[in-house]
């Protein structure tokens, strides 16, 4: 590996930039792949980048290796609700970088997020300031369509790969009209995770977190179609 | 990130930026329950200090080896193990695993 090569992999690490390196396992020769390239390898790169997933691939008629640095994943919390309490515990247990969203200044205290980056703006503002990447999960918490609405729209229009909203089908389904009013598809409404959480009936707030993370966890490693939810 | 001392590409960077030699070696296939998945890396110094894992144990010796020899003729290669149970069983890894492994000198 030249050392240019090594000192921009490290680099973009420091940033939070992903970067996919291709290597000829014949050679040594590298490339680095930034998100976006046309050809044959930019297109294993990705979707390898996407599993998150290095691996070996046949292009060009060379082998090479594909090591993937992604950015680290990201689980932002609105509303710092009681169940937001677990939901970032156990979201960092799984690595996540976690901040919690919430303009009440009251909910969102260093004392009841011990380690969690908090924020008082408006979702639509810190999501402005701060915004969701293809490594982002959203849940918004609060119930309040002033706070959650904002982060909602926020998160459609990213390109997170996850968007989760807290309430009953019939809180959803008036939270549903309300986006729709503003110009959102049944294709767009359709990405939110509505009632949140995999249905495993759960009761407590650690329990509720337990069947968001793992939702989320599912829309992460598994293909859309293969997750099981129940109806 | 984590750190310079448990960073393999960290590590590798700051080695050159005291004047050091180092090779890096990255698991790029696994067959069967191998310890460690591809992507894995072990940065290694040319007097043998190493950072990382390649393999939780059983083949690092052999690859640290490796390594120093590629930082020597600056070469790049490309290694294979089998996990061996005896192997396997002594660092408490589930057996019969192959990884391929490929070694390269930095800079």
């Amino acid at each position: 590996m030249h050392l240019a090569t090594l000192k921009a992999i490290n680099e973009a690490r420091r940033e939070g930039r992903g970067v996919v390196l291709a290597t000829d396992l014949n050679n040594g020769d590298e490339r680095l792949i930034a998100p976006g390239g046309v050809d044959a390898l930019a297109d294993a790169a990705a979707k390898a980048a996407r599993a998150d997933q290095s691996m070996t691939v046949d292009a060009e008629g060379r082998r090479w290796f594909l090591s993937i640095f992604n950015p680290p994943l990201e689980l932002v919390v609105v509303g710092a609700a009681h169940i937001a309490q677990p939901l970032t515990q156990i979201g960092m247990l799984m690595e996540y970088r976690v901040r919690v969203i919430d303009p009440r200044v009251s909910f969102a205290t260093p004392a009841r997020f011990p380690g969690v980056a908090l924020s008082h703006d408006w979702p639509d503002e810190a999501l402005a300031k701060q915004p969701l990447g293809p490594r982002s999960a959203l849940a918004a918490l609060t119930h309040d369509p002033k706070i959650d609405d904002p982060a909602l729209a926020a998160a459609l229009n990213s390109g997170c790969f996850y968007v989760g909203a807290l309430g009953s089908r019939k809180t959803h389904a008036a939270r549903l009209e309300r986006l729709r009013a503003q110009g959102f598809d049944d294709t767009m409404l359709a990405r939110i995770k509505g009632p949140i959480g995999l249905a495993i009936g759960a009761k407590s707030p650690a329990e509720i977190a337990v069947a968001i993370l793992a939702e989320i966890t599912a829309a992460l490693r598994q293909p859309p179609e293969a997750v099981r939810r129940e109806a | 990130m984590s750190a310079e001392n448990d960073d393999p590409l960290l590590a590798a960077e700051g080695w050159l930026a005291e004047g050091r030699k180092a090779a890096l070696a990255t698991v790029v296939k696994t067959w069967g329950s191998s310890p460690r998945p591809a992507g894995s890396r072990l940065a290694v110094r040319d007097d043998g200090a190493f950072v990382g894992s390649v393999s939780g144990g059983c083949v690092e010796g052999a690859v640290i080896e490796v390594a120093q020899a590629a930082i020597a003729d600056g070469k790049t290669r490309v290694l294979e193990f089998g996990v061996s149970d005896e192997q396997a069983w002594s660092v408490g890894l589930a057996c019969g695993g192959r990884v391929e492994i490929f070694v390269e000198p930095v800079g």
